[in-house]
């Protein structure tokens, strides 16, 4: 699909529904393409592609709203959505607080497609991960992982004007590495393909397991930790949800009482900024607003939380550009969020610790208390001890029950930051955390 | 669509291709949902594609697309050989598959009220009534309420000869009452979190589970949640619900028992198990009262897990997991079935939509029955803490130490309910935990519970999985830790 077909799309489906006397129309089209190889036991073992285009549709008048959606892309398909929407909308009774369309304004592109990423082929990945697989086989160790690359072309248009499209590419790698009775990971993403190095990934991976090896049992309890970038994304990333307008006026905040209360220590400044050179995704939200930038939390303060259209006009302010797909019952939230580093460098961290312990990524998080945003999860693949500003060894996994509220009022030091990417949230801009007191609950088998 | 999945298999059918199956499905959903008194959203969508999966020089290769010309599916059975090819620059042992029988079957799930037959002003009607009734007490401060609707027809076929046309109807149905107070948030769910029940069934269910009826208790329980007693940390005796317990099973047995991630195949991922191949027929996985099923035939019941034929054409079966507390059987496919001496898959390979290759899934992972009233199970202890509907869940990537929390719990003494207790969690290992088992509920109270949101797989595969429980009790389990600090 090319950005014309977008238009000959939106035009079918919005003459469709001014012949059903429905002028009001949004459009979110899209199209996809990837292709994921993943390994396991040093060999590819899936082996994956697929490729699919979309239509949601949304009619709106007199305040009532729906949404029908289909991957047939025929004139036939594109009648049929639309008048399902109409039909799911007539029913309903008229809501006042829905806004009208968006209005088109000006966007702020980003340049996120790149050909060569978009081109790779199966040949490509497999050889990039025969080499991964050998500097892991060379520890004497056993890799499994993936190497996935993709295309995708995102439009919104509606009937008022509005035209948004976006084209990105990603690539993404990730290995564990597995010895004996110990394991290490690592994972990168990035637009352009040769922004991933495997080899040296799966180096950092197979370190780790070496590190790790004859992992001690410690007791649980408060230890200082120093959470490596994709553990502080995968606990952080838990909370922006919270970040949102609809979340507090609904009573699903952790943040309801909490706006302009400095609830995080002096050290902690979040942005979310699509535009920020390291962040990916595009500059507009569902409804086709451009995304501000939002200064989320100042110095441990909570300044701003995202707005949708409808979020706003009941709030009578400015949408903010972060709003899902029209109708939904969670409004809104920040999808790119950048959380600012410092200057320690991580290994300036290991070395200032006296006892520690060095968690490589945590695993299985899932909100306890949503009050007190209180997080569980498992430490996993490198967990280390330290000892007097050295990683002495490996020790098995803990469990552990953190509030972020805490956590993040309990930071030493942060180390710049870098593009991040986990397994439990969206990949953002973040730095390694050393953390004091990090309560862990309790500890596993390995 | 037949003529589609043959047209897609004789293109794949190409020299130096030992194997392939298509699989050509039609997915049409609909959800409806309340919040607050207001729709919260109407929405419905069709998507229609194909996946085509061959085996070519010892390798596997997945090619889906939604472009359903004959020179789109050729350009698929191409790209699915060409990734095959490219898996021989990695490459460490051939694919051989367990033998299987060719079948040629068309087979409908049950469905006594066809959902999509329903209009959507009836089923606002319903979610908008709950909705009022949640909030006619006044400390419920959101009200939310939905149904969902899910047919799939999809057609396989293989190069064994193997012809499958099968339709799955799936309702799901459920609500939530939230409640704010002071900074504190309580909520209560019915008739399960995770947006409620979801079977293999149509319209029925939602009327079977009389939703209006049940929002006062929720609407009331929210509320009072704010005033009971923290749980107390220690260890108690545990008695869970049944939903509760389904969710248990998912995460301490249904996991670990998937032999791909026993071989590794998500050791990246979802991770790997704690049941290495030397445990089968040997670990004293629980109590000897503790027997556990992996069943995807209909006998079982309606559940998410409930098919005719699994996606690589291979038909449902119950597989013995846990006899007498000793664990007895993994879930295995056609590639892994022959890796541990079996020379039959037990049907367990599932993929979540026509754009994905299959992986072994749970299907419906059950604990039976036993043989104590519900009496015996609460009375047969002086002292115990029970605990209703879950809030949050956690387990290891090897799924020895677990963590849940439910939304309600109550003290238990001698048997009857005294104080209720907010924010109760309890912990522990898997095989401790199961080996604590004393006592659980006999078939009358057993529900085959659906989870609707099981991921697993990379590119991550979004799965329903069935689980049938009864409630039952655990000796001296640690509670409370969550909020230990």
């Amino acid at each position: 699909m090319d950005t014309n077909h977008c238009e000959e799309i939106f035009e079918l489906a919005a003459r469709h529904a001014r012949a059903q006397g429905v002028p009001d129309v949004e459009a979110l089209i899209g199209w996809h393409t990837s292709a994921l190889t993943r390994f396991a036991n040093n060999a590819i073992h899936q082996n994956v592609a697929e490729r699919t285009g979309w239509l949601s549709l949304r009619v709106l008048w007199e305040g009532r709203t729906a949404r029908a959606g289909t991957n047939r892309l025929d004139g036939e398909s594109i009648r049929r959505a639309v008048e399902e929407a109409i039909a799911l909308a007539r029913v309903q009774e008229p809501d006042a607080d829905l806004p009208p369309l968006a209005e088109p304004a000006a966007l702020t592109p980003v340049e996120r497609h790149f050909a060569d990423t978009a081109a790779v082929t199966p040949q490509e990945r497999a050889r990039a991960v025969a080499d991964a697989i050998a500097e892991v086989r060379a520890a004497g160790q056993t890799a499994a992982g993936i190497y996935s690359t993709s295309d995708s072309l995102t439009a919104v248009l509606n009937s008022r004007g509005v035209d948004a499209r976006h084209a990105e590419t990603m690539a993404q790698f990730s290995v564990t590495a597995m010895a004996r009775d110990s394991s290490g990971w690592a994972k990168a993403t990035a637009c352009h393909h040769r922004g991933l190095d495997p080899v040296a990934l799966a180096r950092t991976a197979a370190g780790k397991a070496a590190a790790s090896a004859a992992p001690l049992e410690l007791p649980p309890g408060r230890y200082t930790a120093i959470l490596e970038p994709a553990a502080v994304l995968d606990l952080a990333g838990q909370m922006f949800g919270d970040f949102s307008a609809t979340a507090i006026r609904d009573g699903r905040s952790f943040l309801a009482e909490r706006i302009g209360r400095k609830v995080f220590g002096e050290n902690i400044r979040i942005l979310d900024d699509v535009y920020h050179a390291l962040q990916a995704g595009a500059p507009f939200d569902s409804e086709g607003v451009p995304r501000r930038k939002l200064s989320l939390v100042e110095n441990g303060v909570v300044r701003e939380v995202a707005y949708s259209r409808q979020a706003a006009r009941l709030a009578g302010v400015s949408p903010t550009g972060h709003g899902f797909p029209v109708p939904n019952e969670y409004g809104e939230a920040p999808m790119n969020p950048v959380i600012e580093g410092g200057s320690t460098s991580l290994e300036e961290m290991i070395r200032s610790t006296a006892r520690g312990i060095l968690v490589t990524r945590v695993w299985y998080v899932r909100e306890v208390d949503p009050s007190e945003k209180i997080l569980t999860g498992m430490t996993r693949d490198g967990t280390f001890l330290i000892e007097d500003g050295r990683i002495a060894r490996g020790v098995r996994n803990f469990r552990f029950n953190v509030s972020l509220l805490e956590m993040l009022s309990s930071v030493e030091a942060l180390s710049p930051a870098v593009r991040s990417s986990g397994e439990e949230a969206f990949d953002m801009v973040a730095p390694a955390m050393k953390v004091s007191a990090f309560p862990f609950a309790a500890v596993t088998r390995f | 669509m037949k003529d589609l999945a043959l047209e897609a298999l004789g293109a794949a059918t190409a020299p130096g291709v030992s194997y392939a199956d298509v699989r050509v499905q039609e997915l049409r959903e609909r959800s409806v949902a309340t919040k607050n008194g207001k729709v919260g959203h109407v929405s419905s969508s069709v998507s229609l594609g194909i996946g085509i999966r061959v085996l070519a020089h010892g390798c596997w290769g997945f090619a889906a697309t939604d472009d359903l010309s004959r020179e789109g599916l050729a350009r698929a059975a191409a790209q699915a050989l060409e990734i095959a090819r490219a898996g021989t620059l990695a490459h460490e042992r051939d694919v051989v598959l367990a033998p299987e029988e060719k079948y040629e079957a068309v087979w409908v799930s049950p469905c006594a009220a066809d959902p999509f037959a329903t209009s959507v002003d009836q089923n606002l009607d319903l979610l908008l009534a709950v909705d009022r009734e949640l909030r006619r007490n006044q400390g419920v401060s959101l009200a939310e309420a939905s149904l969902t609707f899910e047919r799939r027809r999809q057609v396989f076929a293989s190069t064994l000869g193997s012809l499958i046309d099968q339709t799955r109807t799936v309702t799901g149905a459920g609500f939530s009452a939230l409640s704010y107070r002071d900074g504190e948030i309580q909520k209560r769910s019915y008739p399960n979190s995770f947006g409620g029940q979801y079977q293999l069934k149509g319209y029925e269910l939602v009327e079977e589970l009389r939703m209006l009826e049940h929002a006062p208790r929720i609407a009331e329980e929210a509320v009072a949640l704010h005033s009971a007693d923290q749980c107390p940390e220690g260890e108690f005796d545990l008695i869970l619900d049944s939903s509760q317990l389904g969710l248990q099973i998912h995460e301490s047995i249904g996991h670990p028992i998937e032999l791909d991630r026993v071989l590794g195949s998500e050791a990246n991922y979802a991770g790997m198990s704690f049941l290495t191949l030397d445990q089968l027929y040997r670990l004293q996985y629980g109590a000897e009262i503790v027997n556990v099923v992996c069943d995807a035939r209909l006998e079982h019941g309606p559940g998410l897990g409930t098919f005719a034929f699994d996606d690589e054409g291979v038909p449902a079966q119950r597989t013995d997991i846990i006899r007498g507390g000793r664990f007895t059987g993994y879930m295995t496919s056609r590639e892994t079935a022959p890796l541990i001496g079996q020379t039959r898959s037990n049907g367990t390979m599932r993929a979540d939509g026509w754009a994905r290759a299959p992986l072994i899934r749970m299907t419906n992972v059950s604990l039976l029955p036993g043989e104590q009233s519900l009496e015996e199970v609460f009375g047969g202890t002086d002292h115990a803490i029970y605990m209703e509907t879950n809030r949050s869940w956690s387990i290891d990537d090897k799924r020895y130490q677990f963590q849940f929390g439910c939304e309600i719990g109550w003290e238990i003494r001698n048997g009857r309910r005294t104080r209720m207790l907010k924010n109760p969690s309890y912990s522990g290992i898997s095989t401790e935990f199961w080996n604590a088992c004393a006592a659980i509920a006999g078939p009358e109270h057993w529900t085959l519970w659906g989870t609707p949101n099981c991921g697993k797989g990379q590119p991550e595969q979004v799965m329903g999985t069935g689980h049938g429980a009864s409630p039952a009790r655990f000796r001296r389990i640690r509670v409370g830790s969550a909020y230990g600090g």
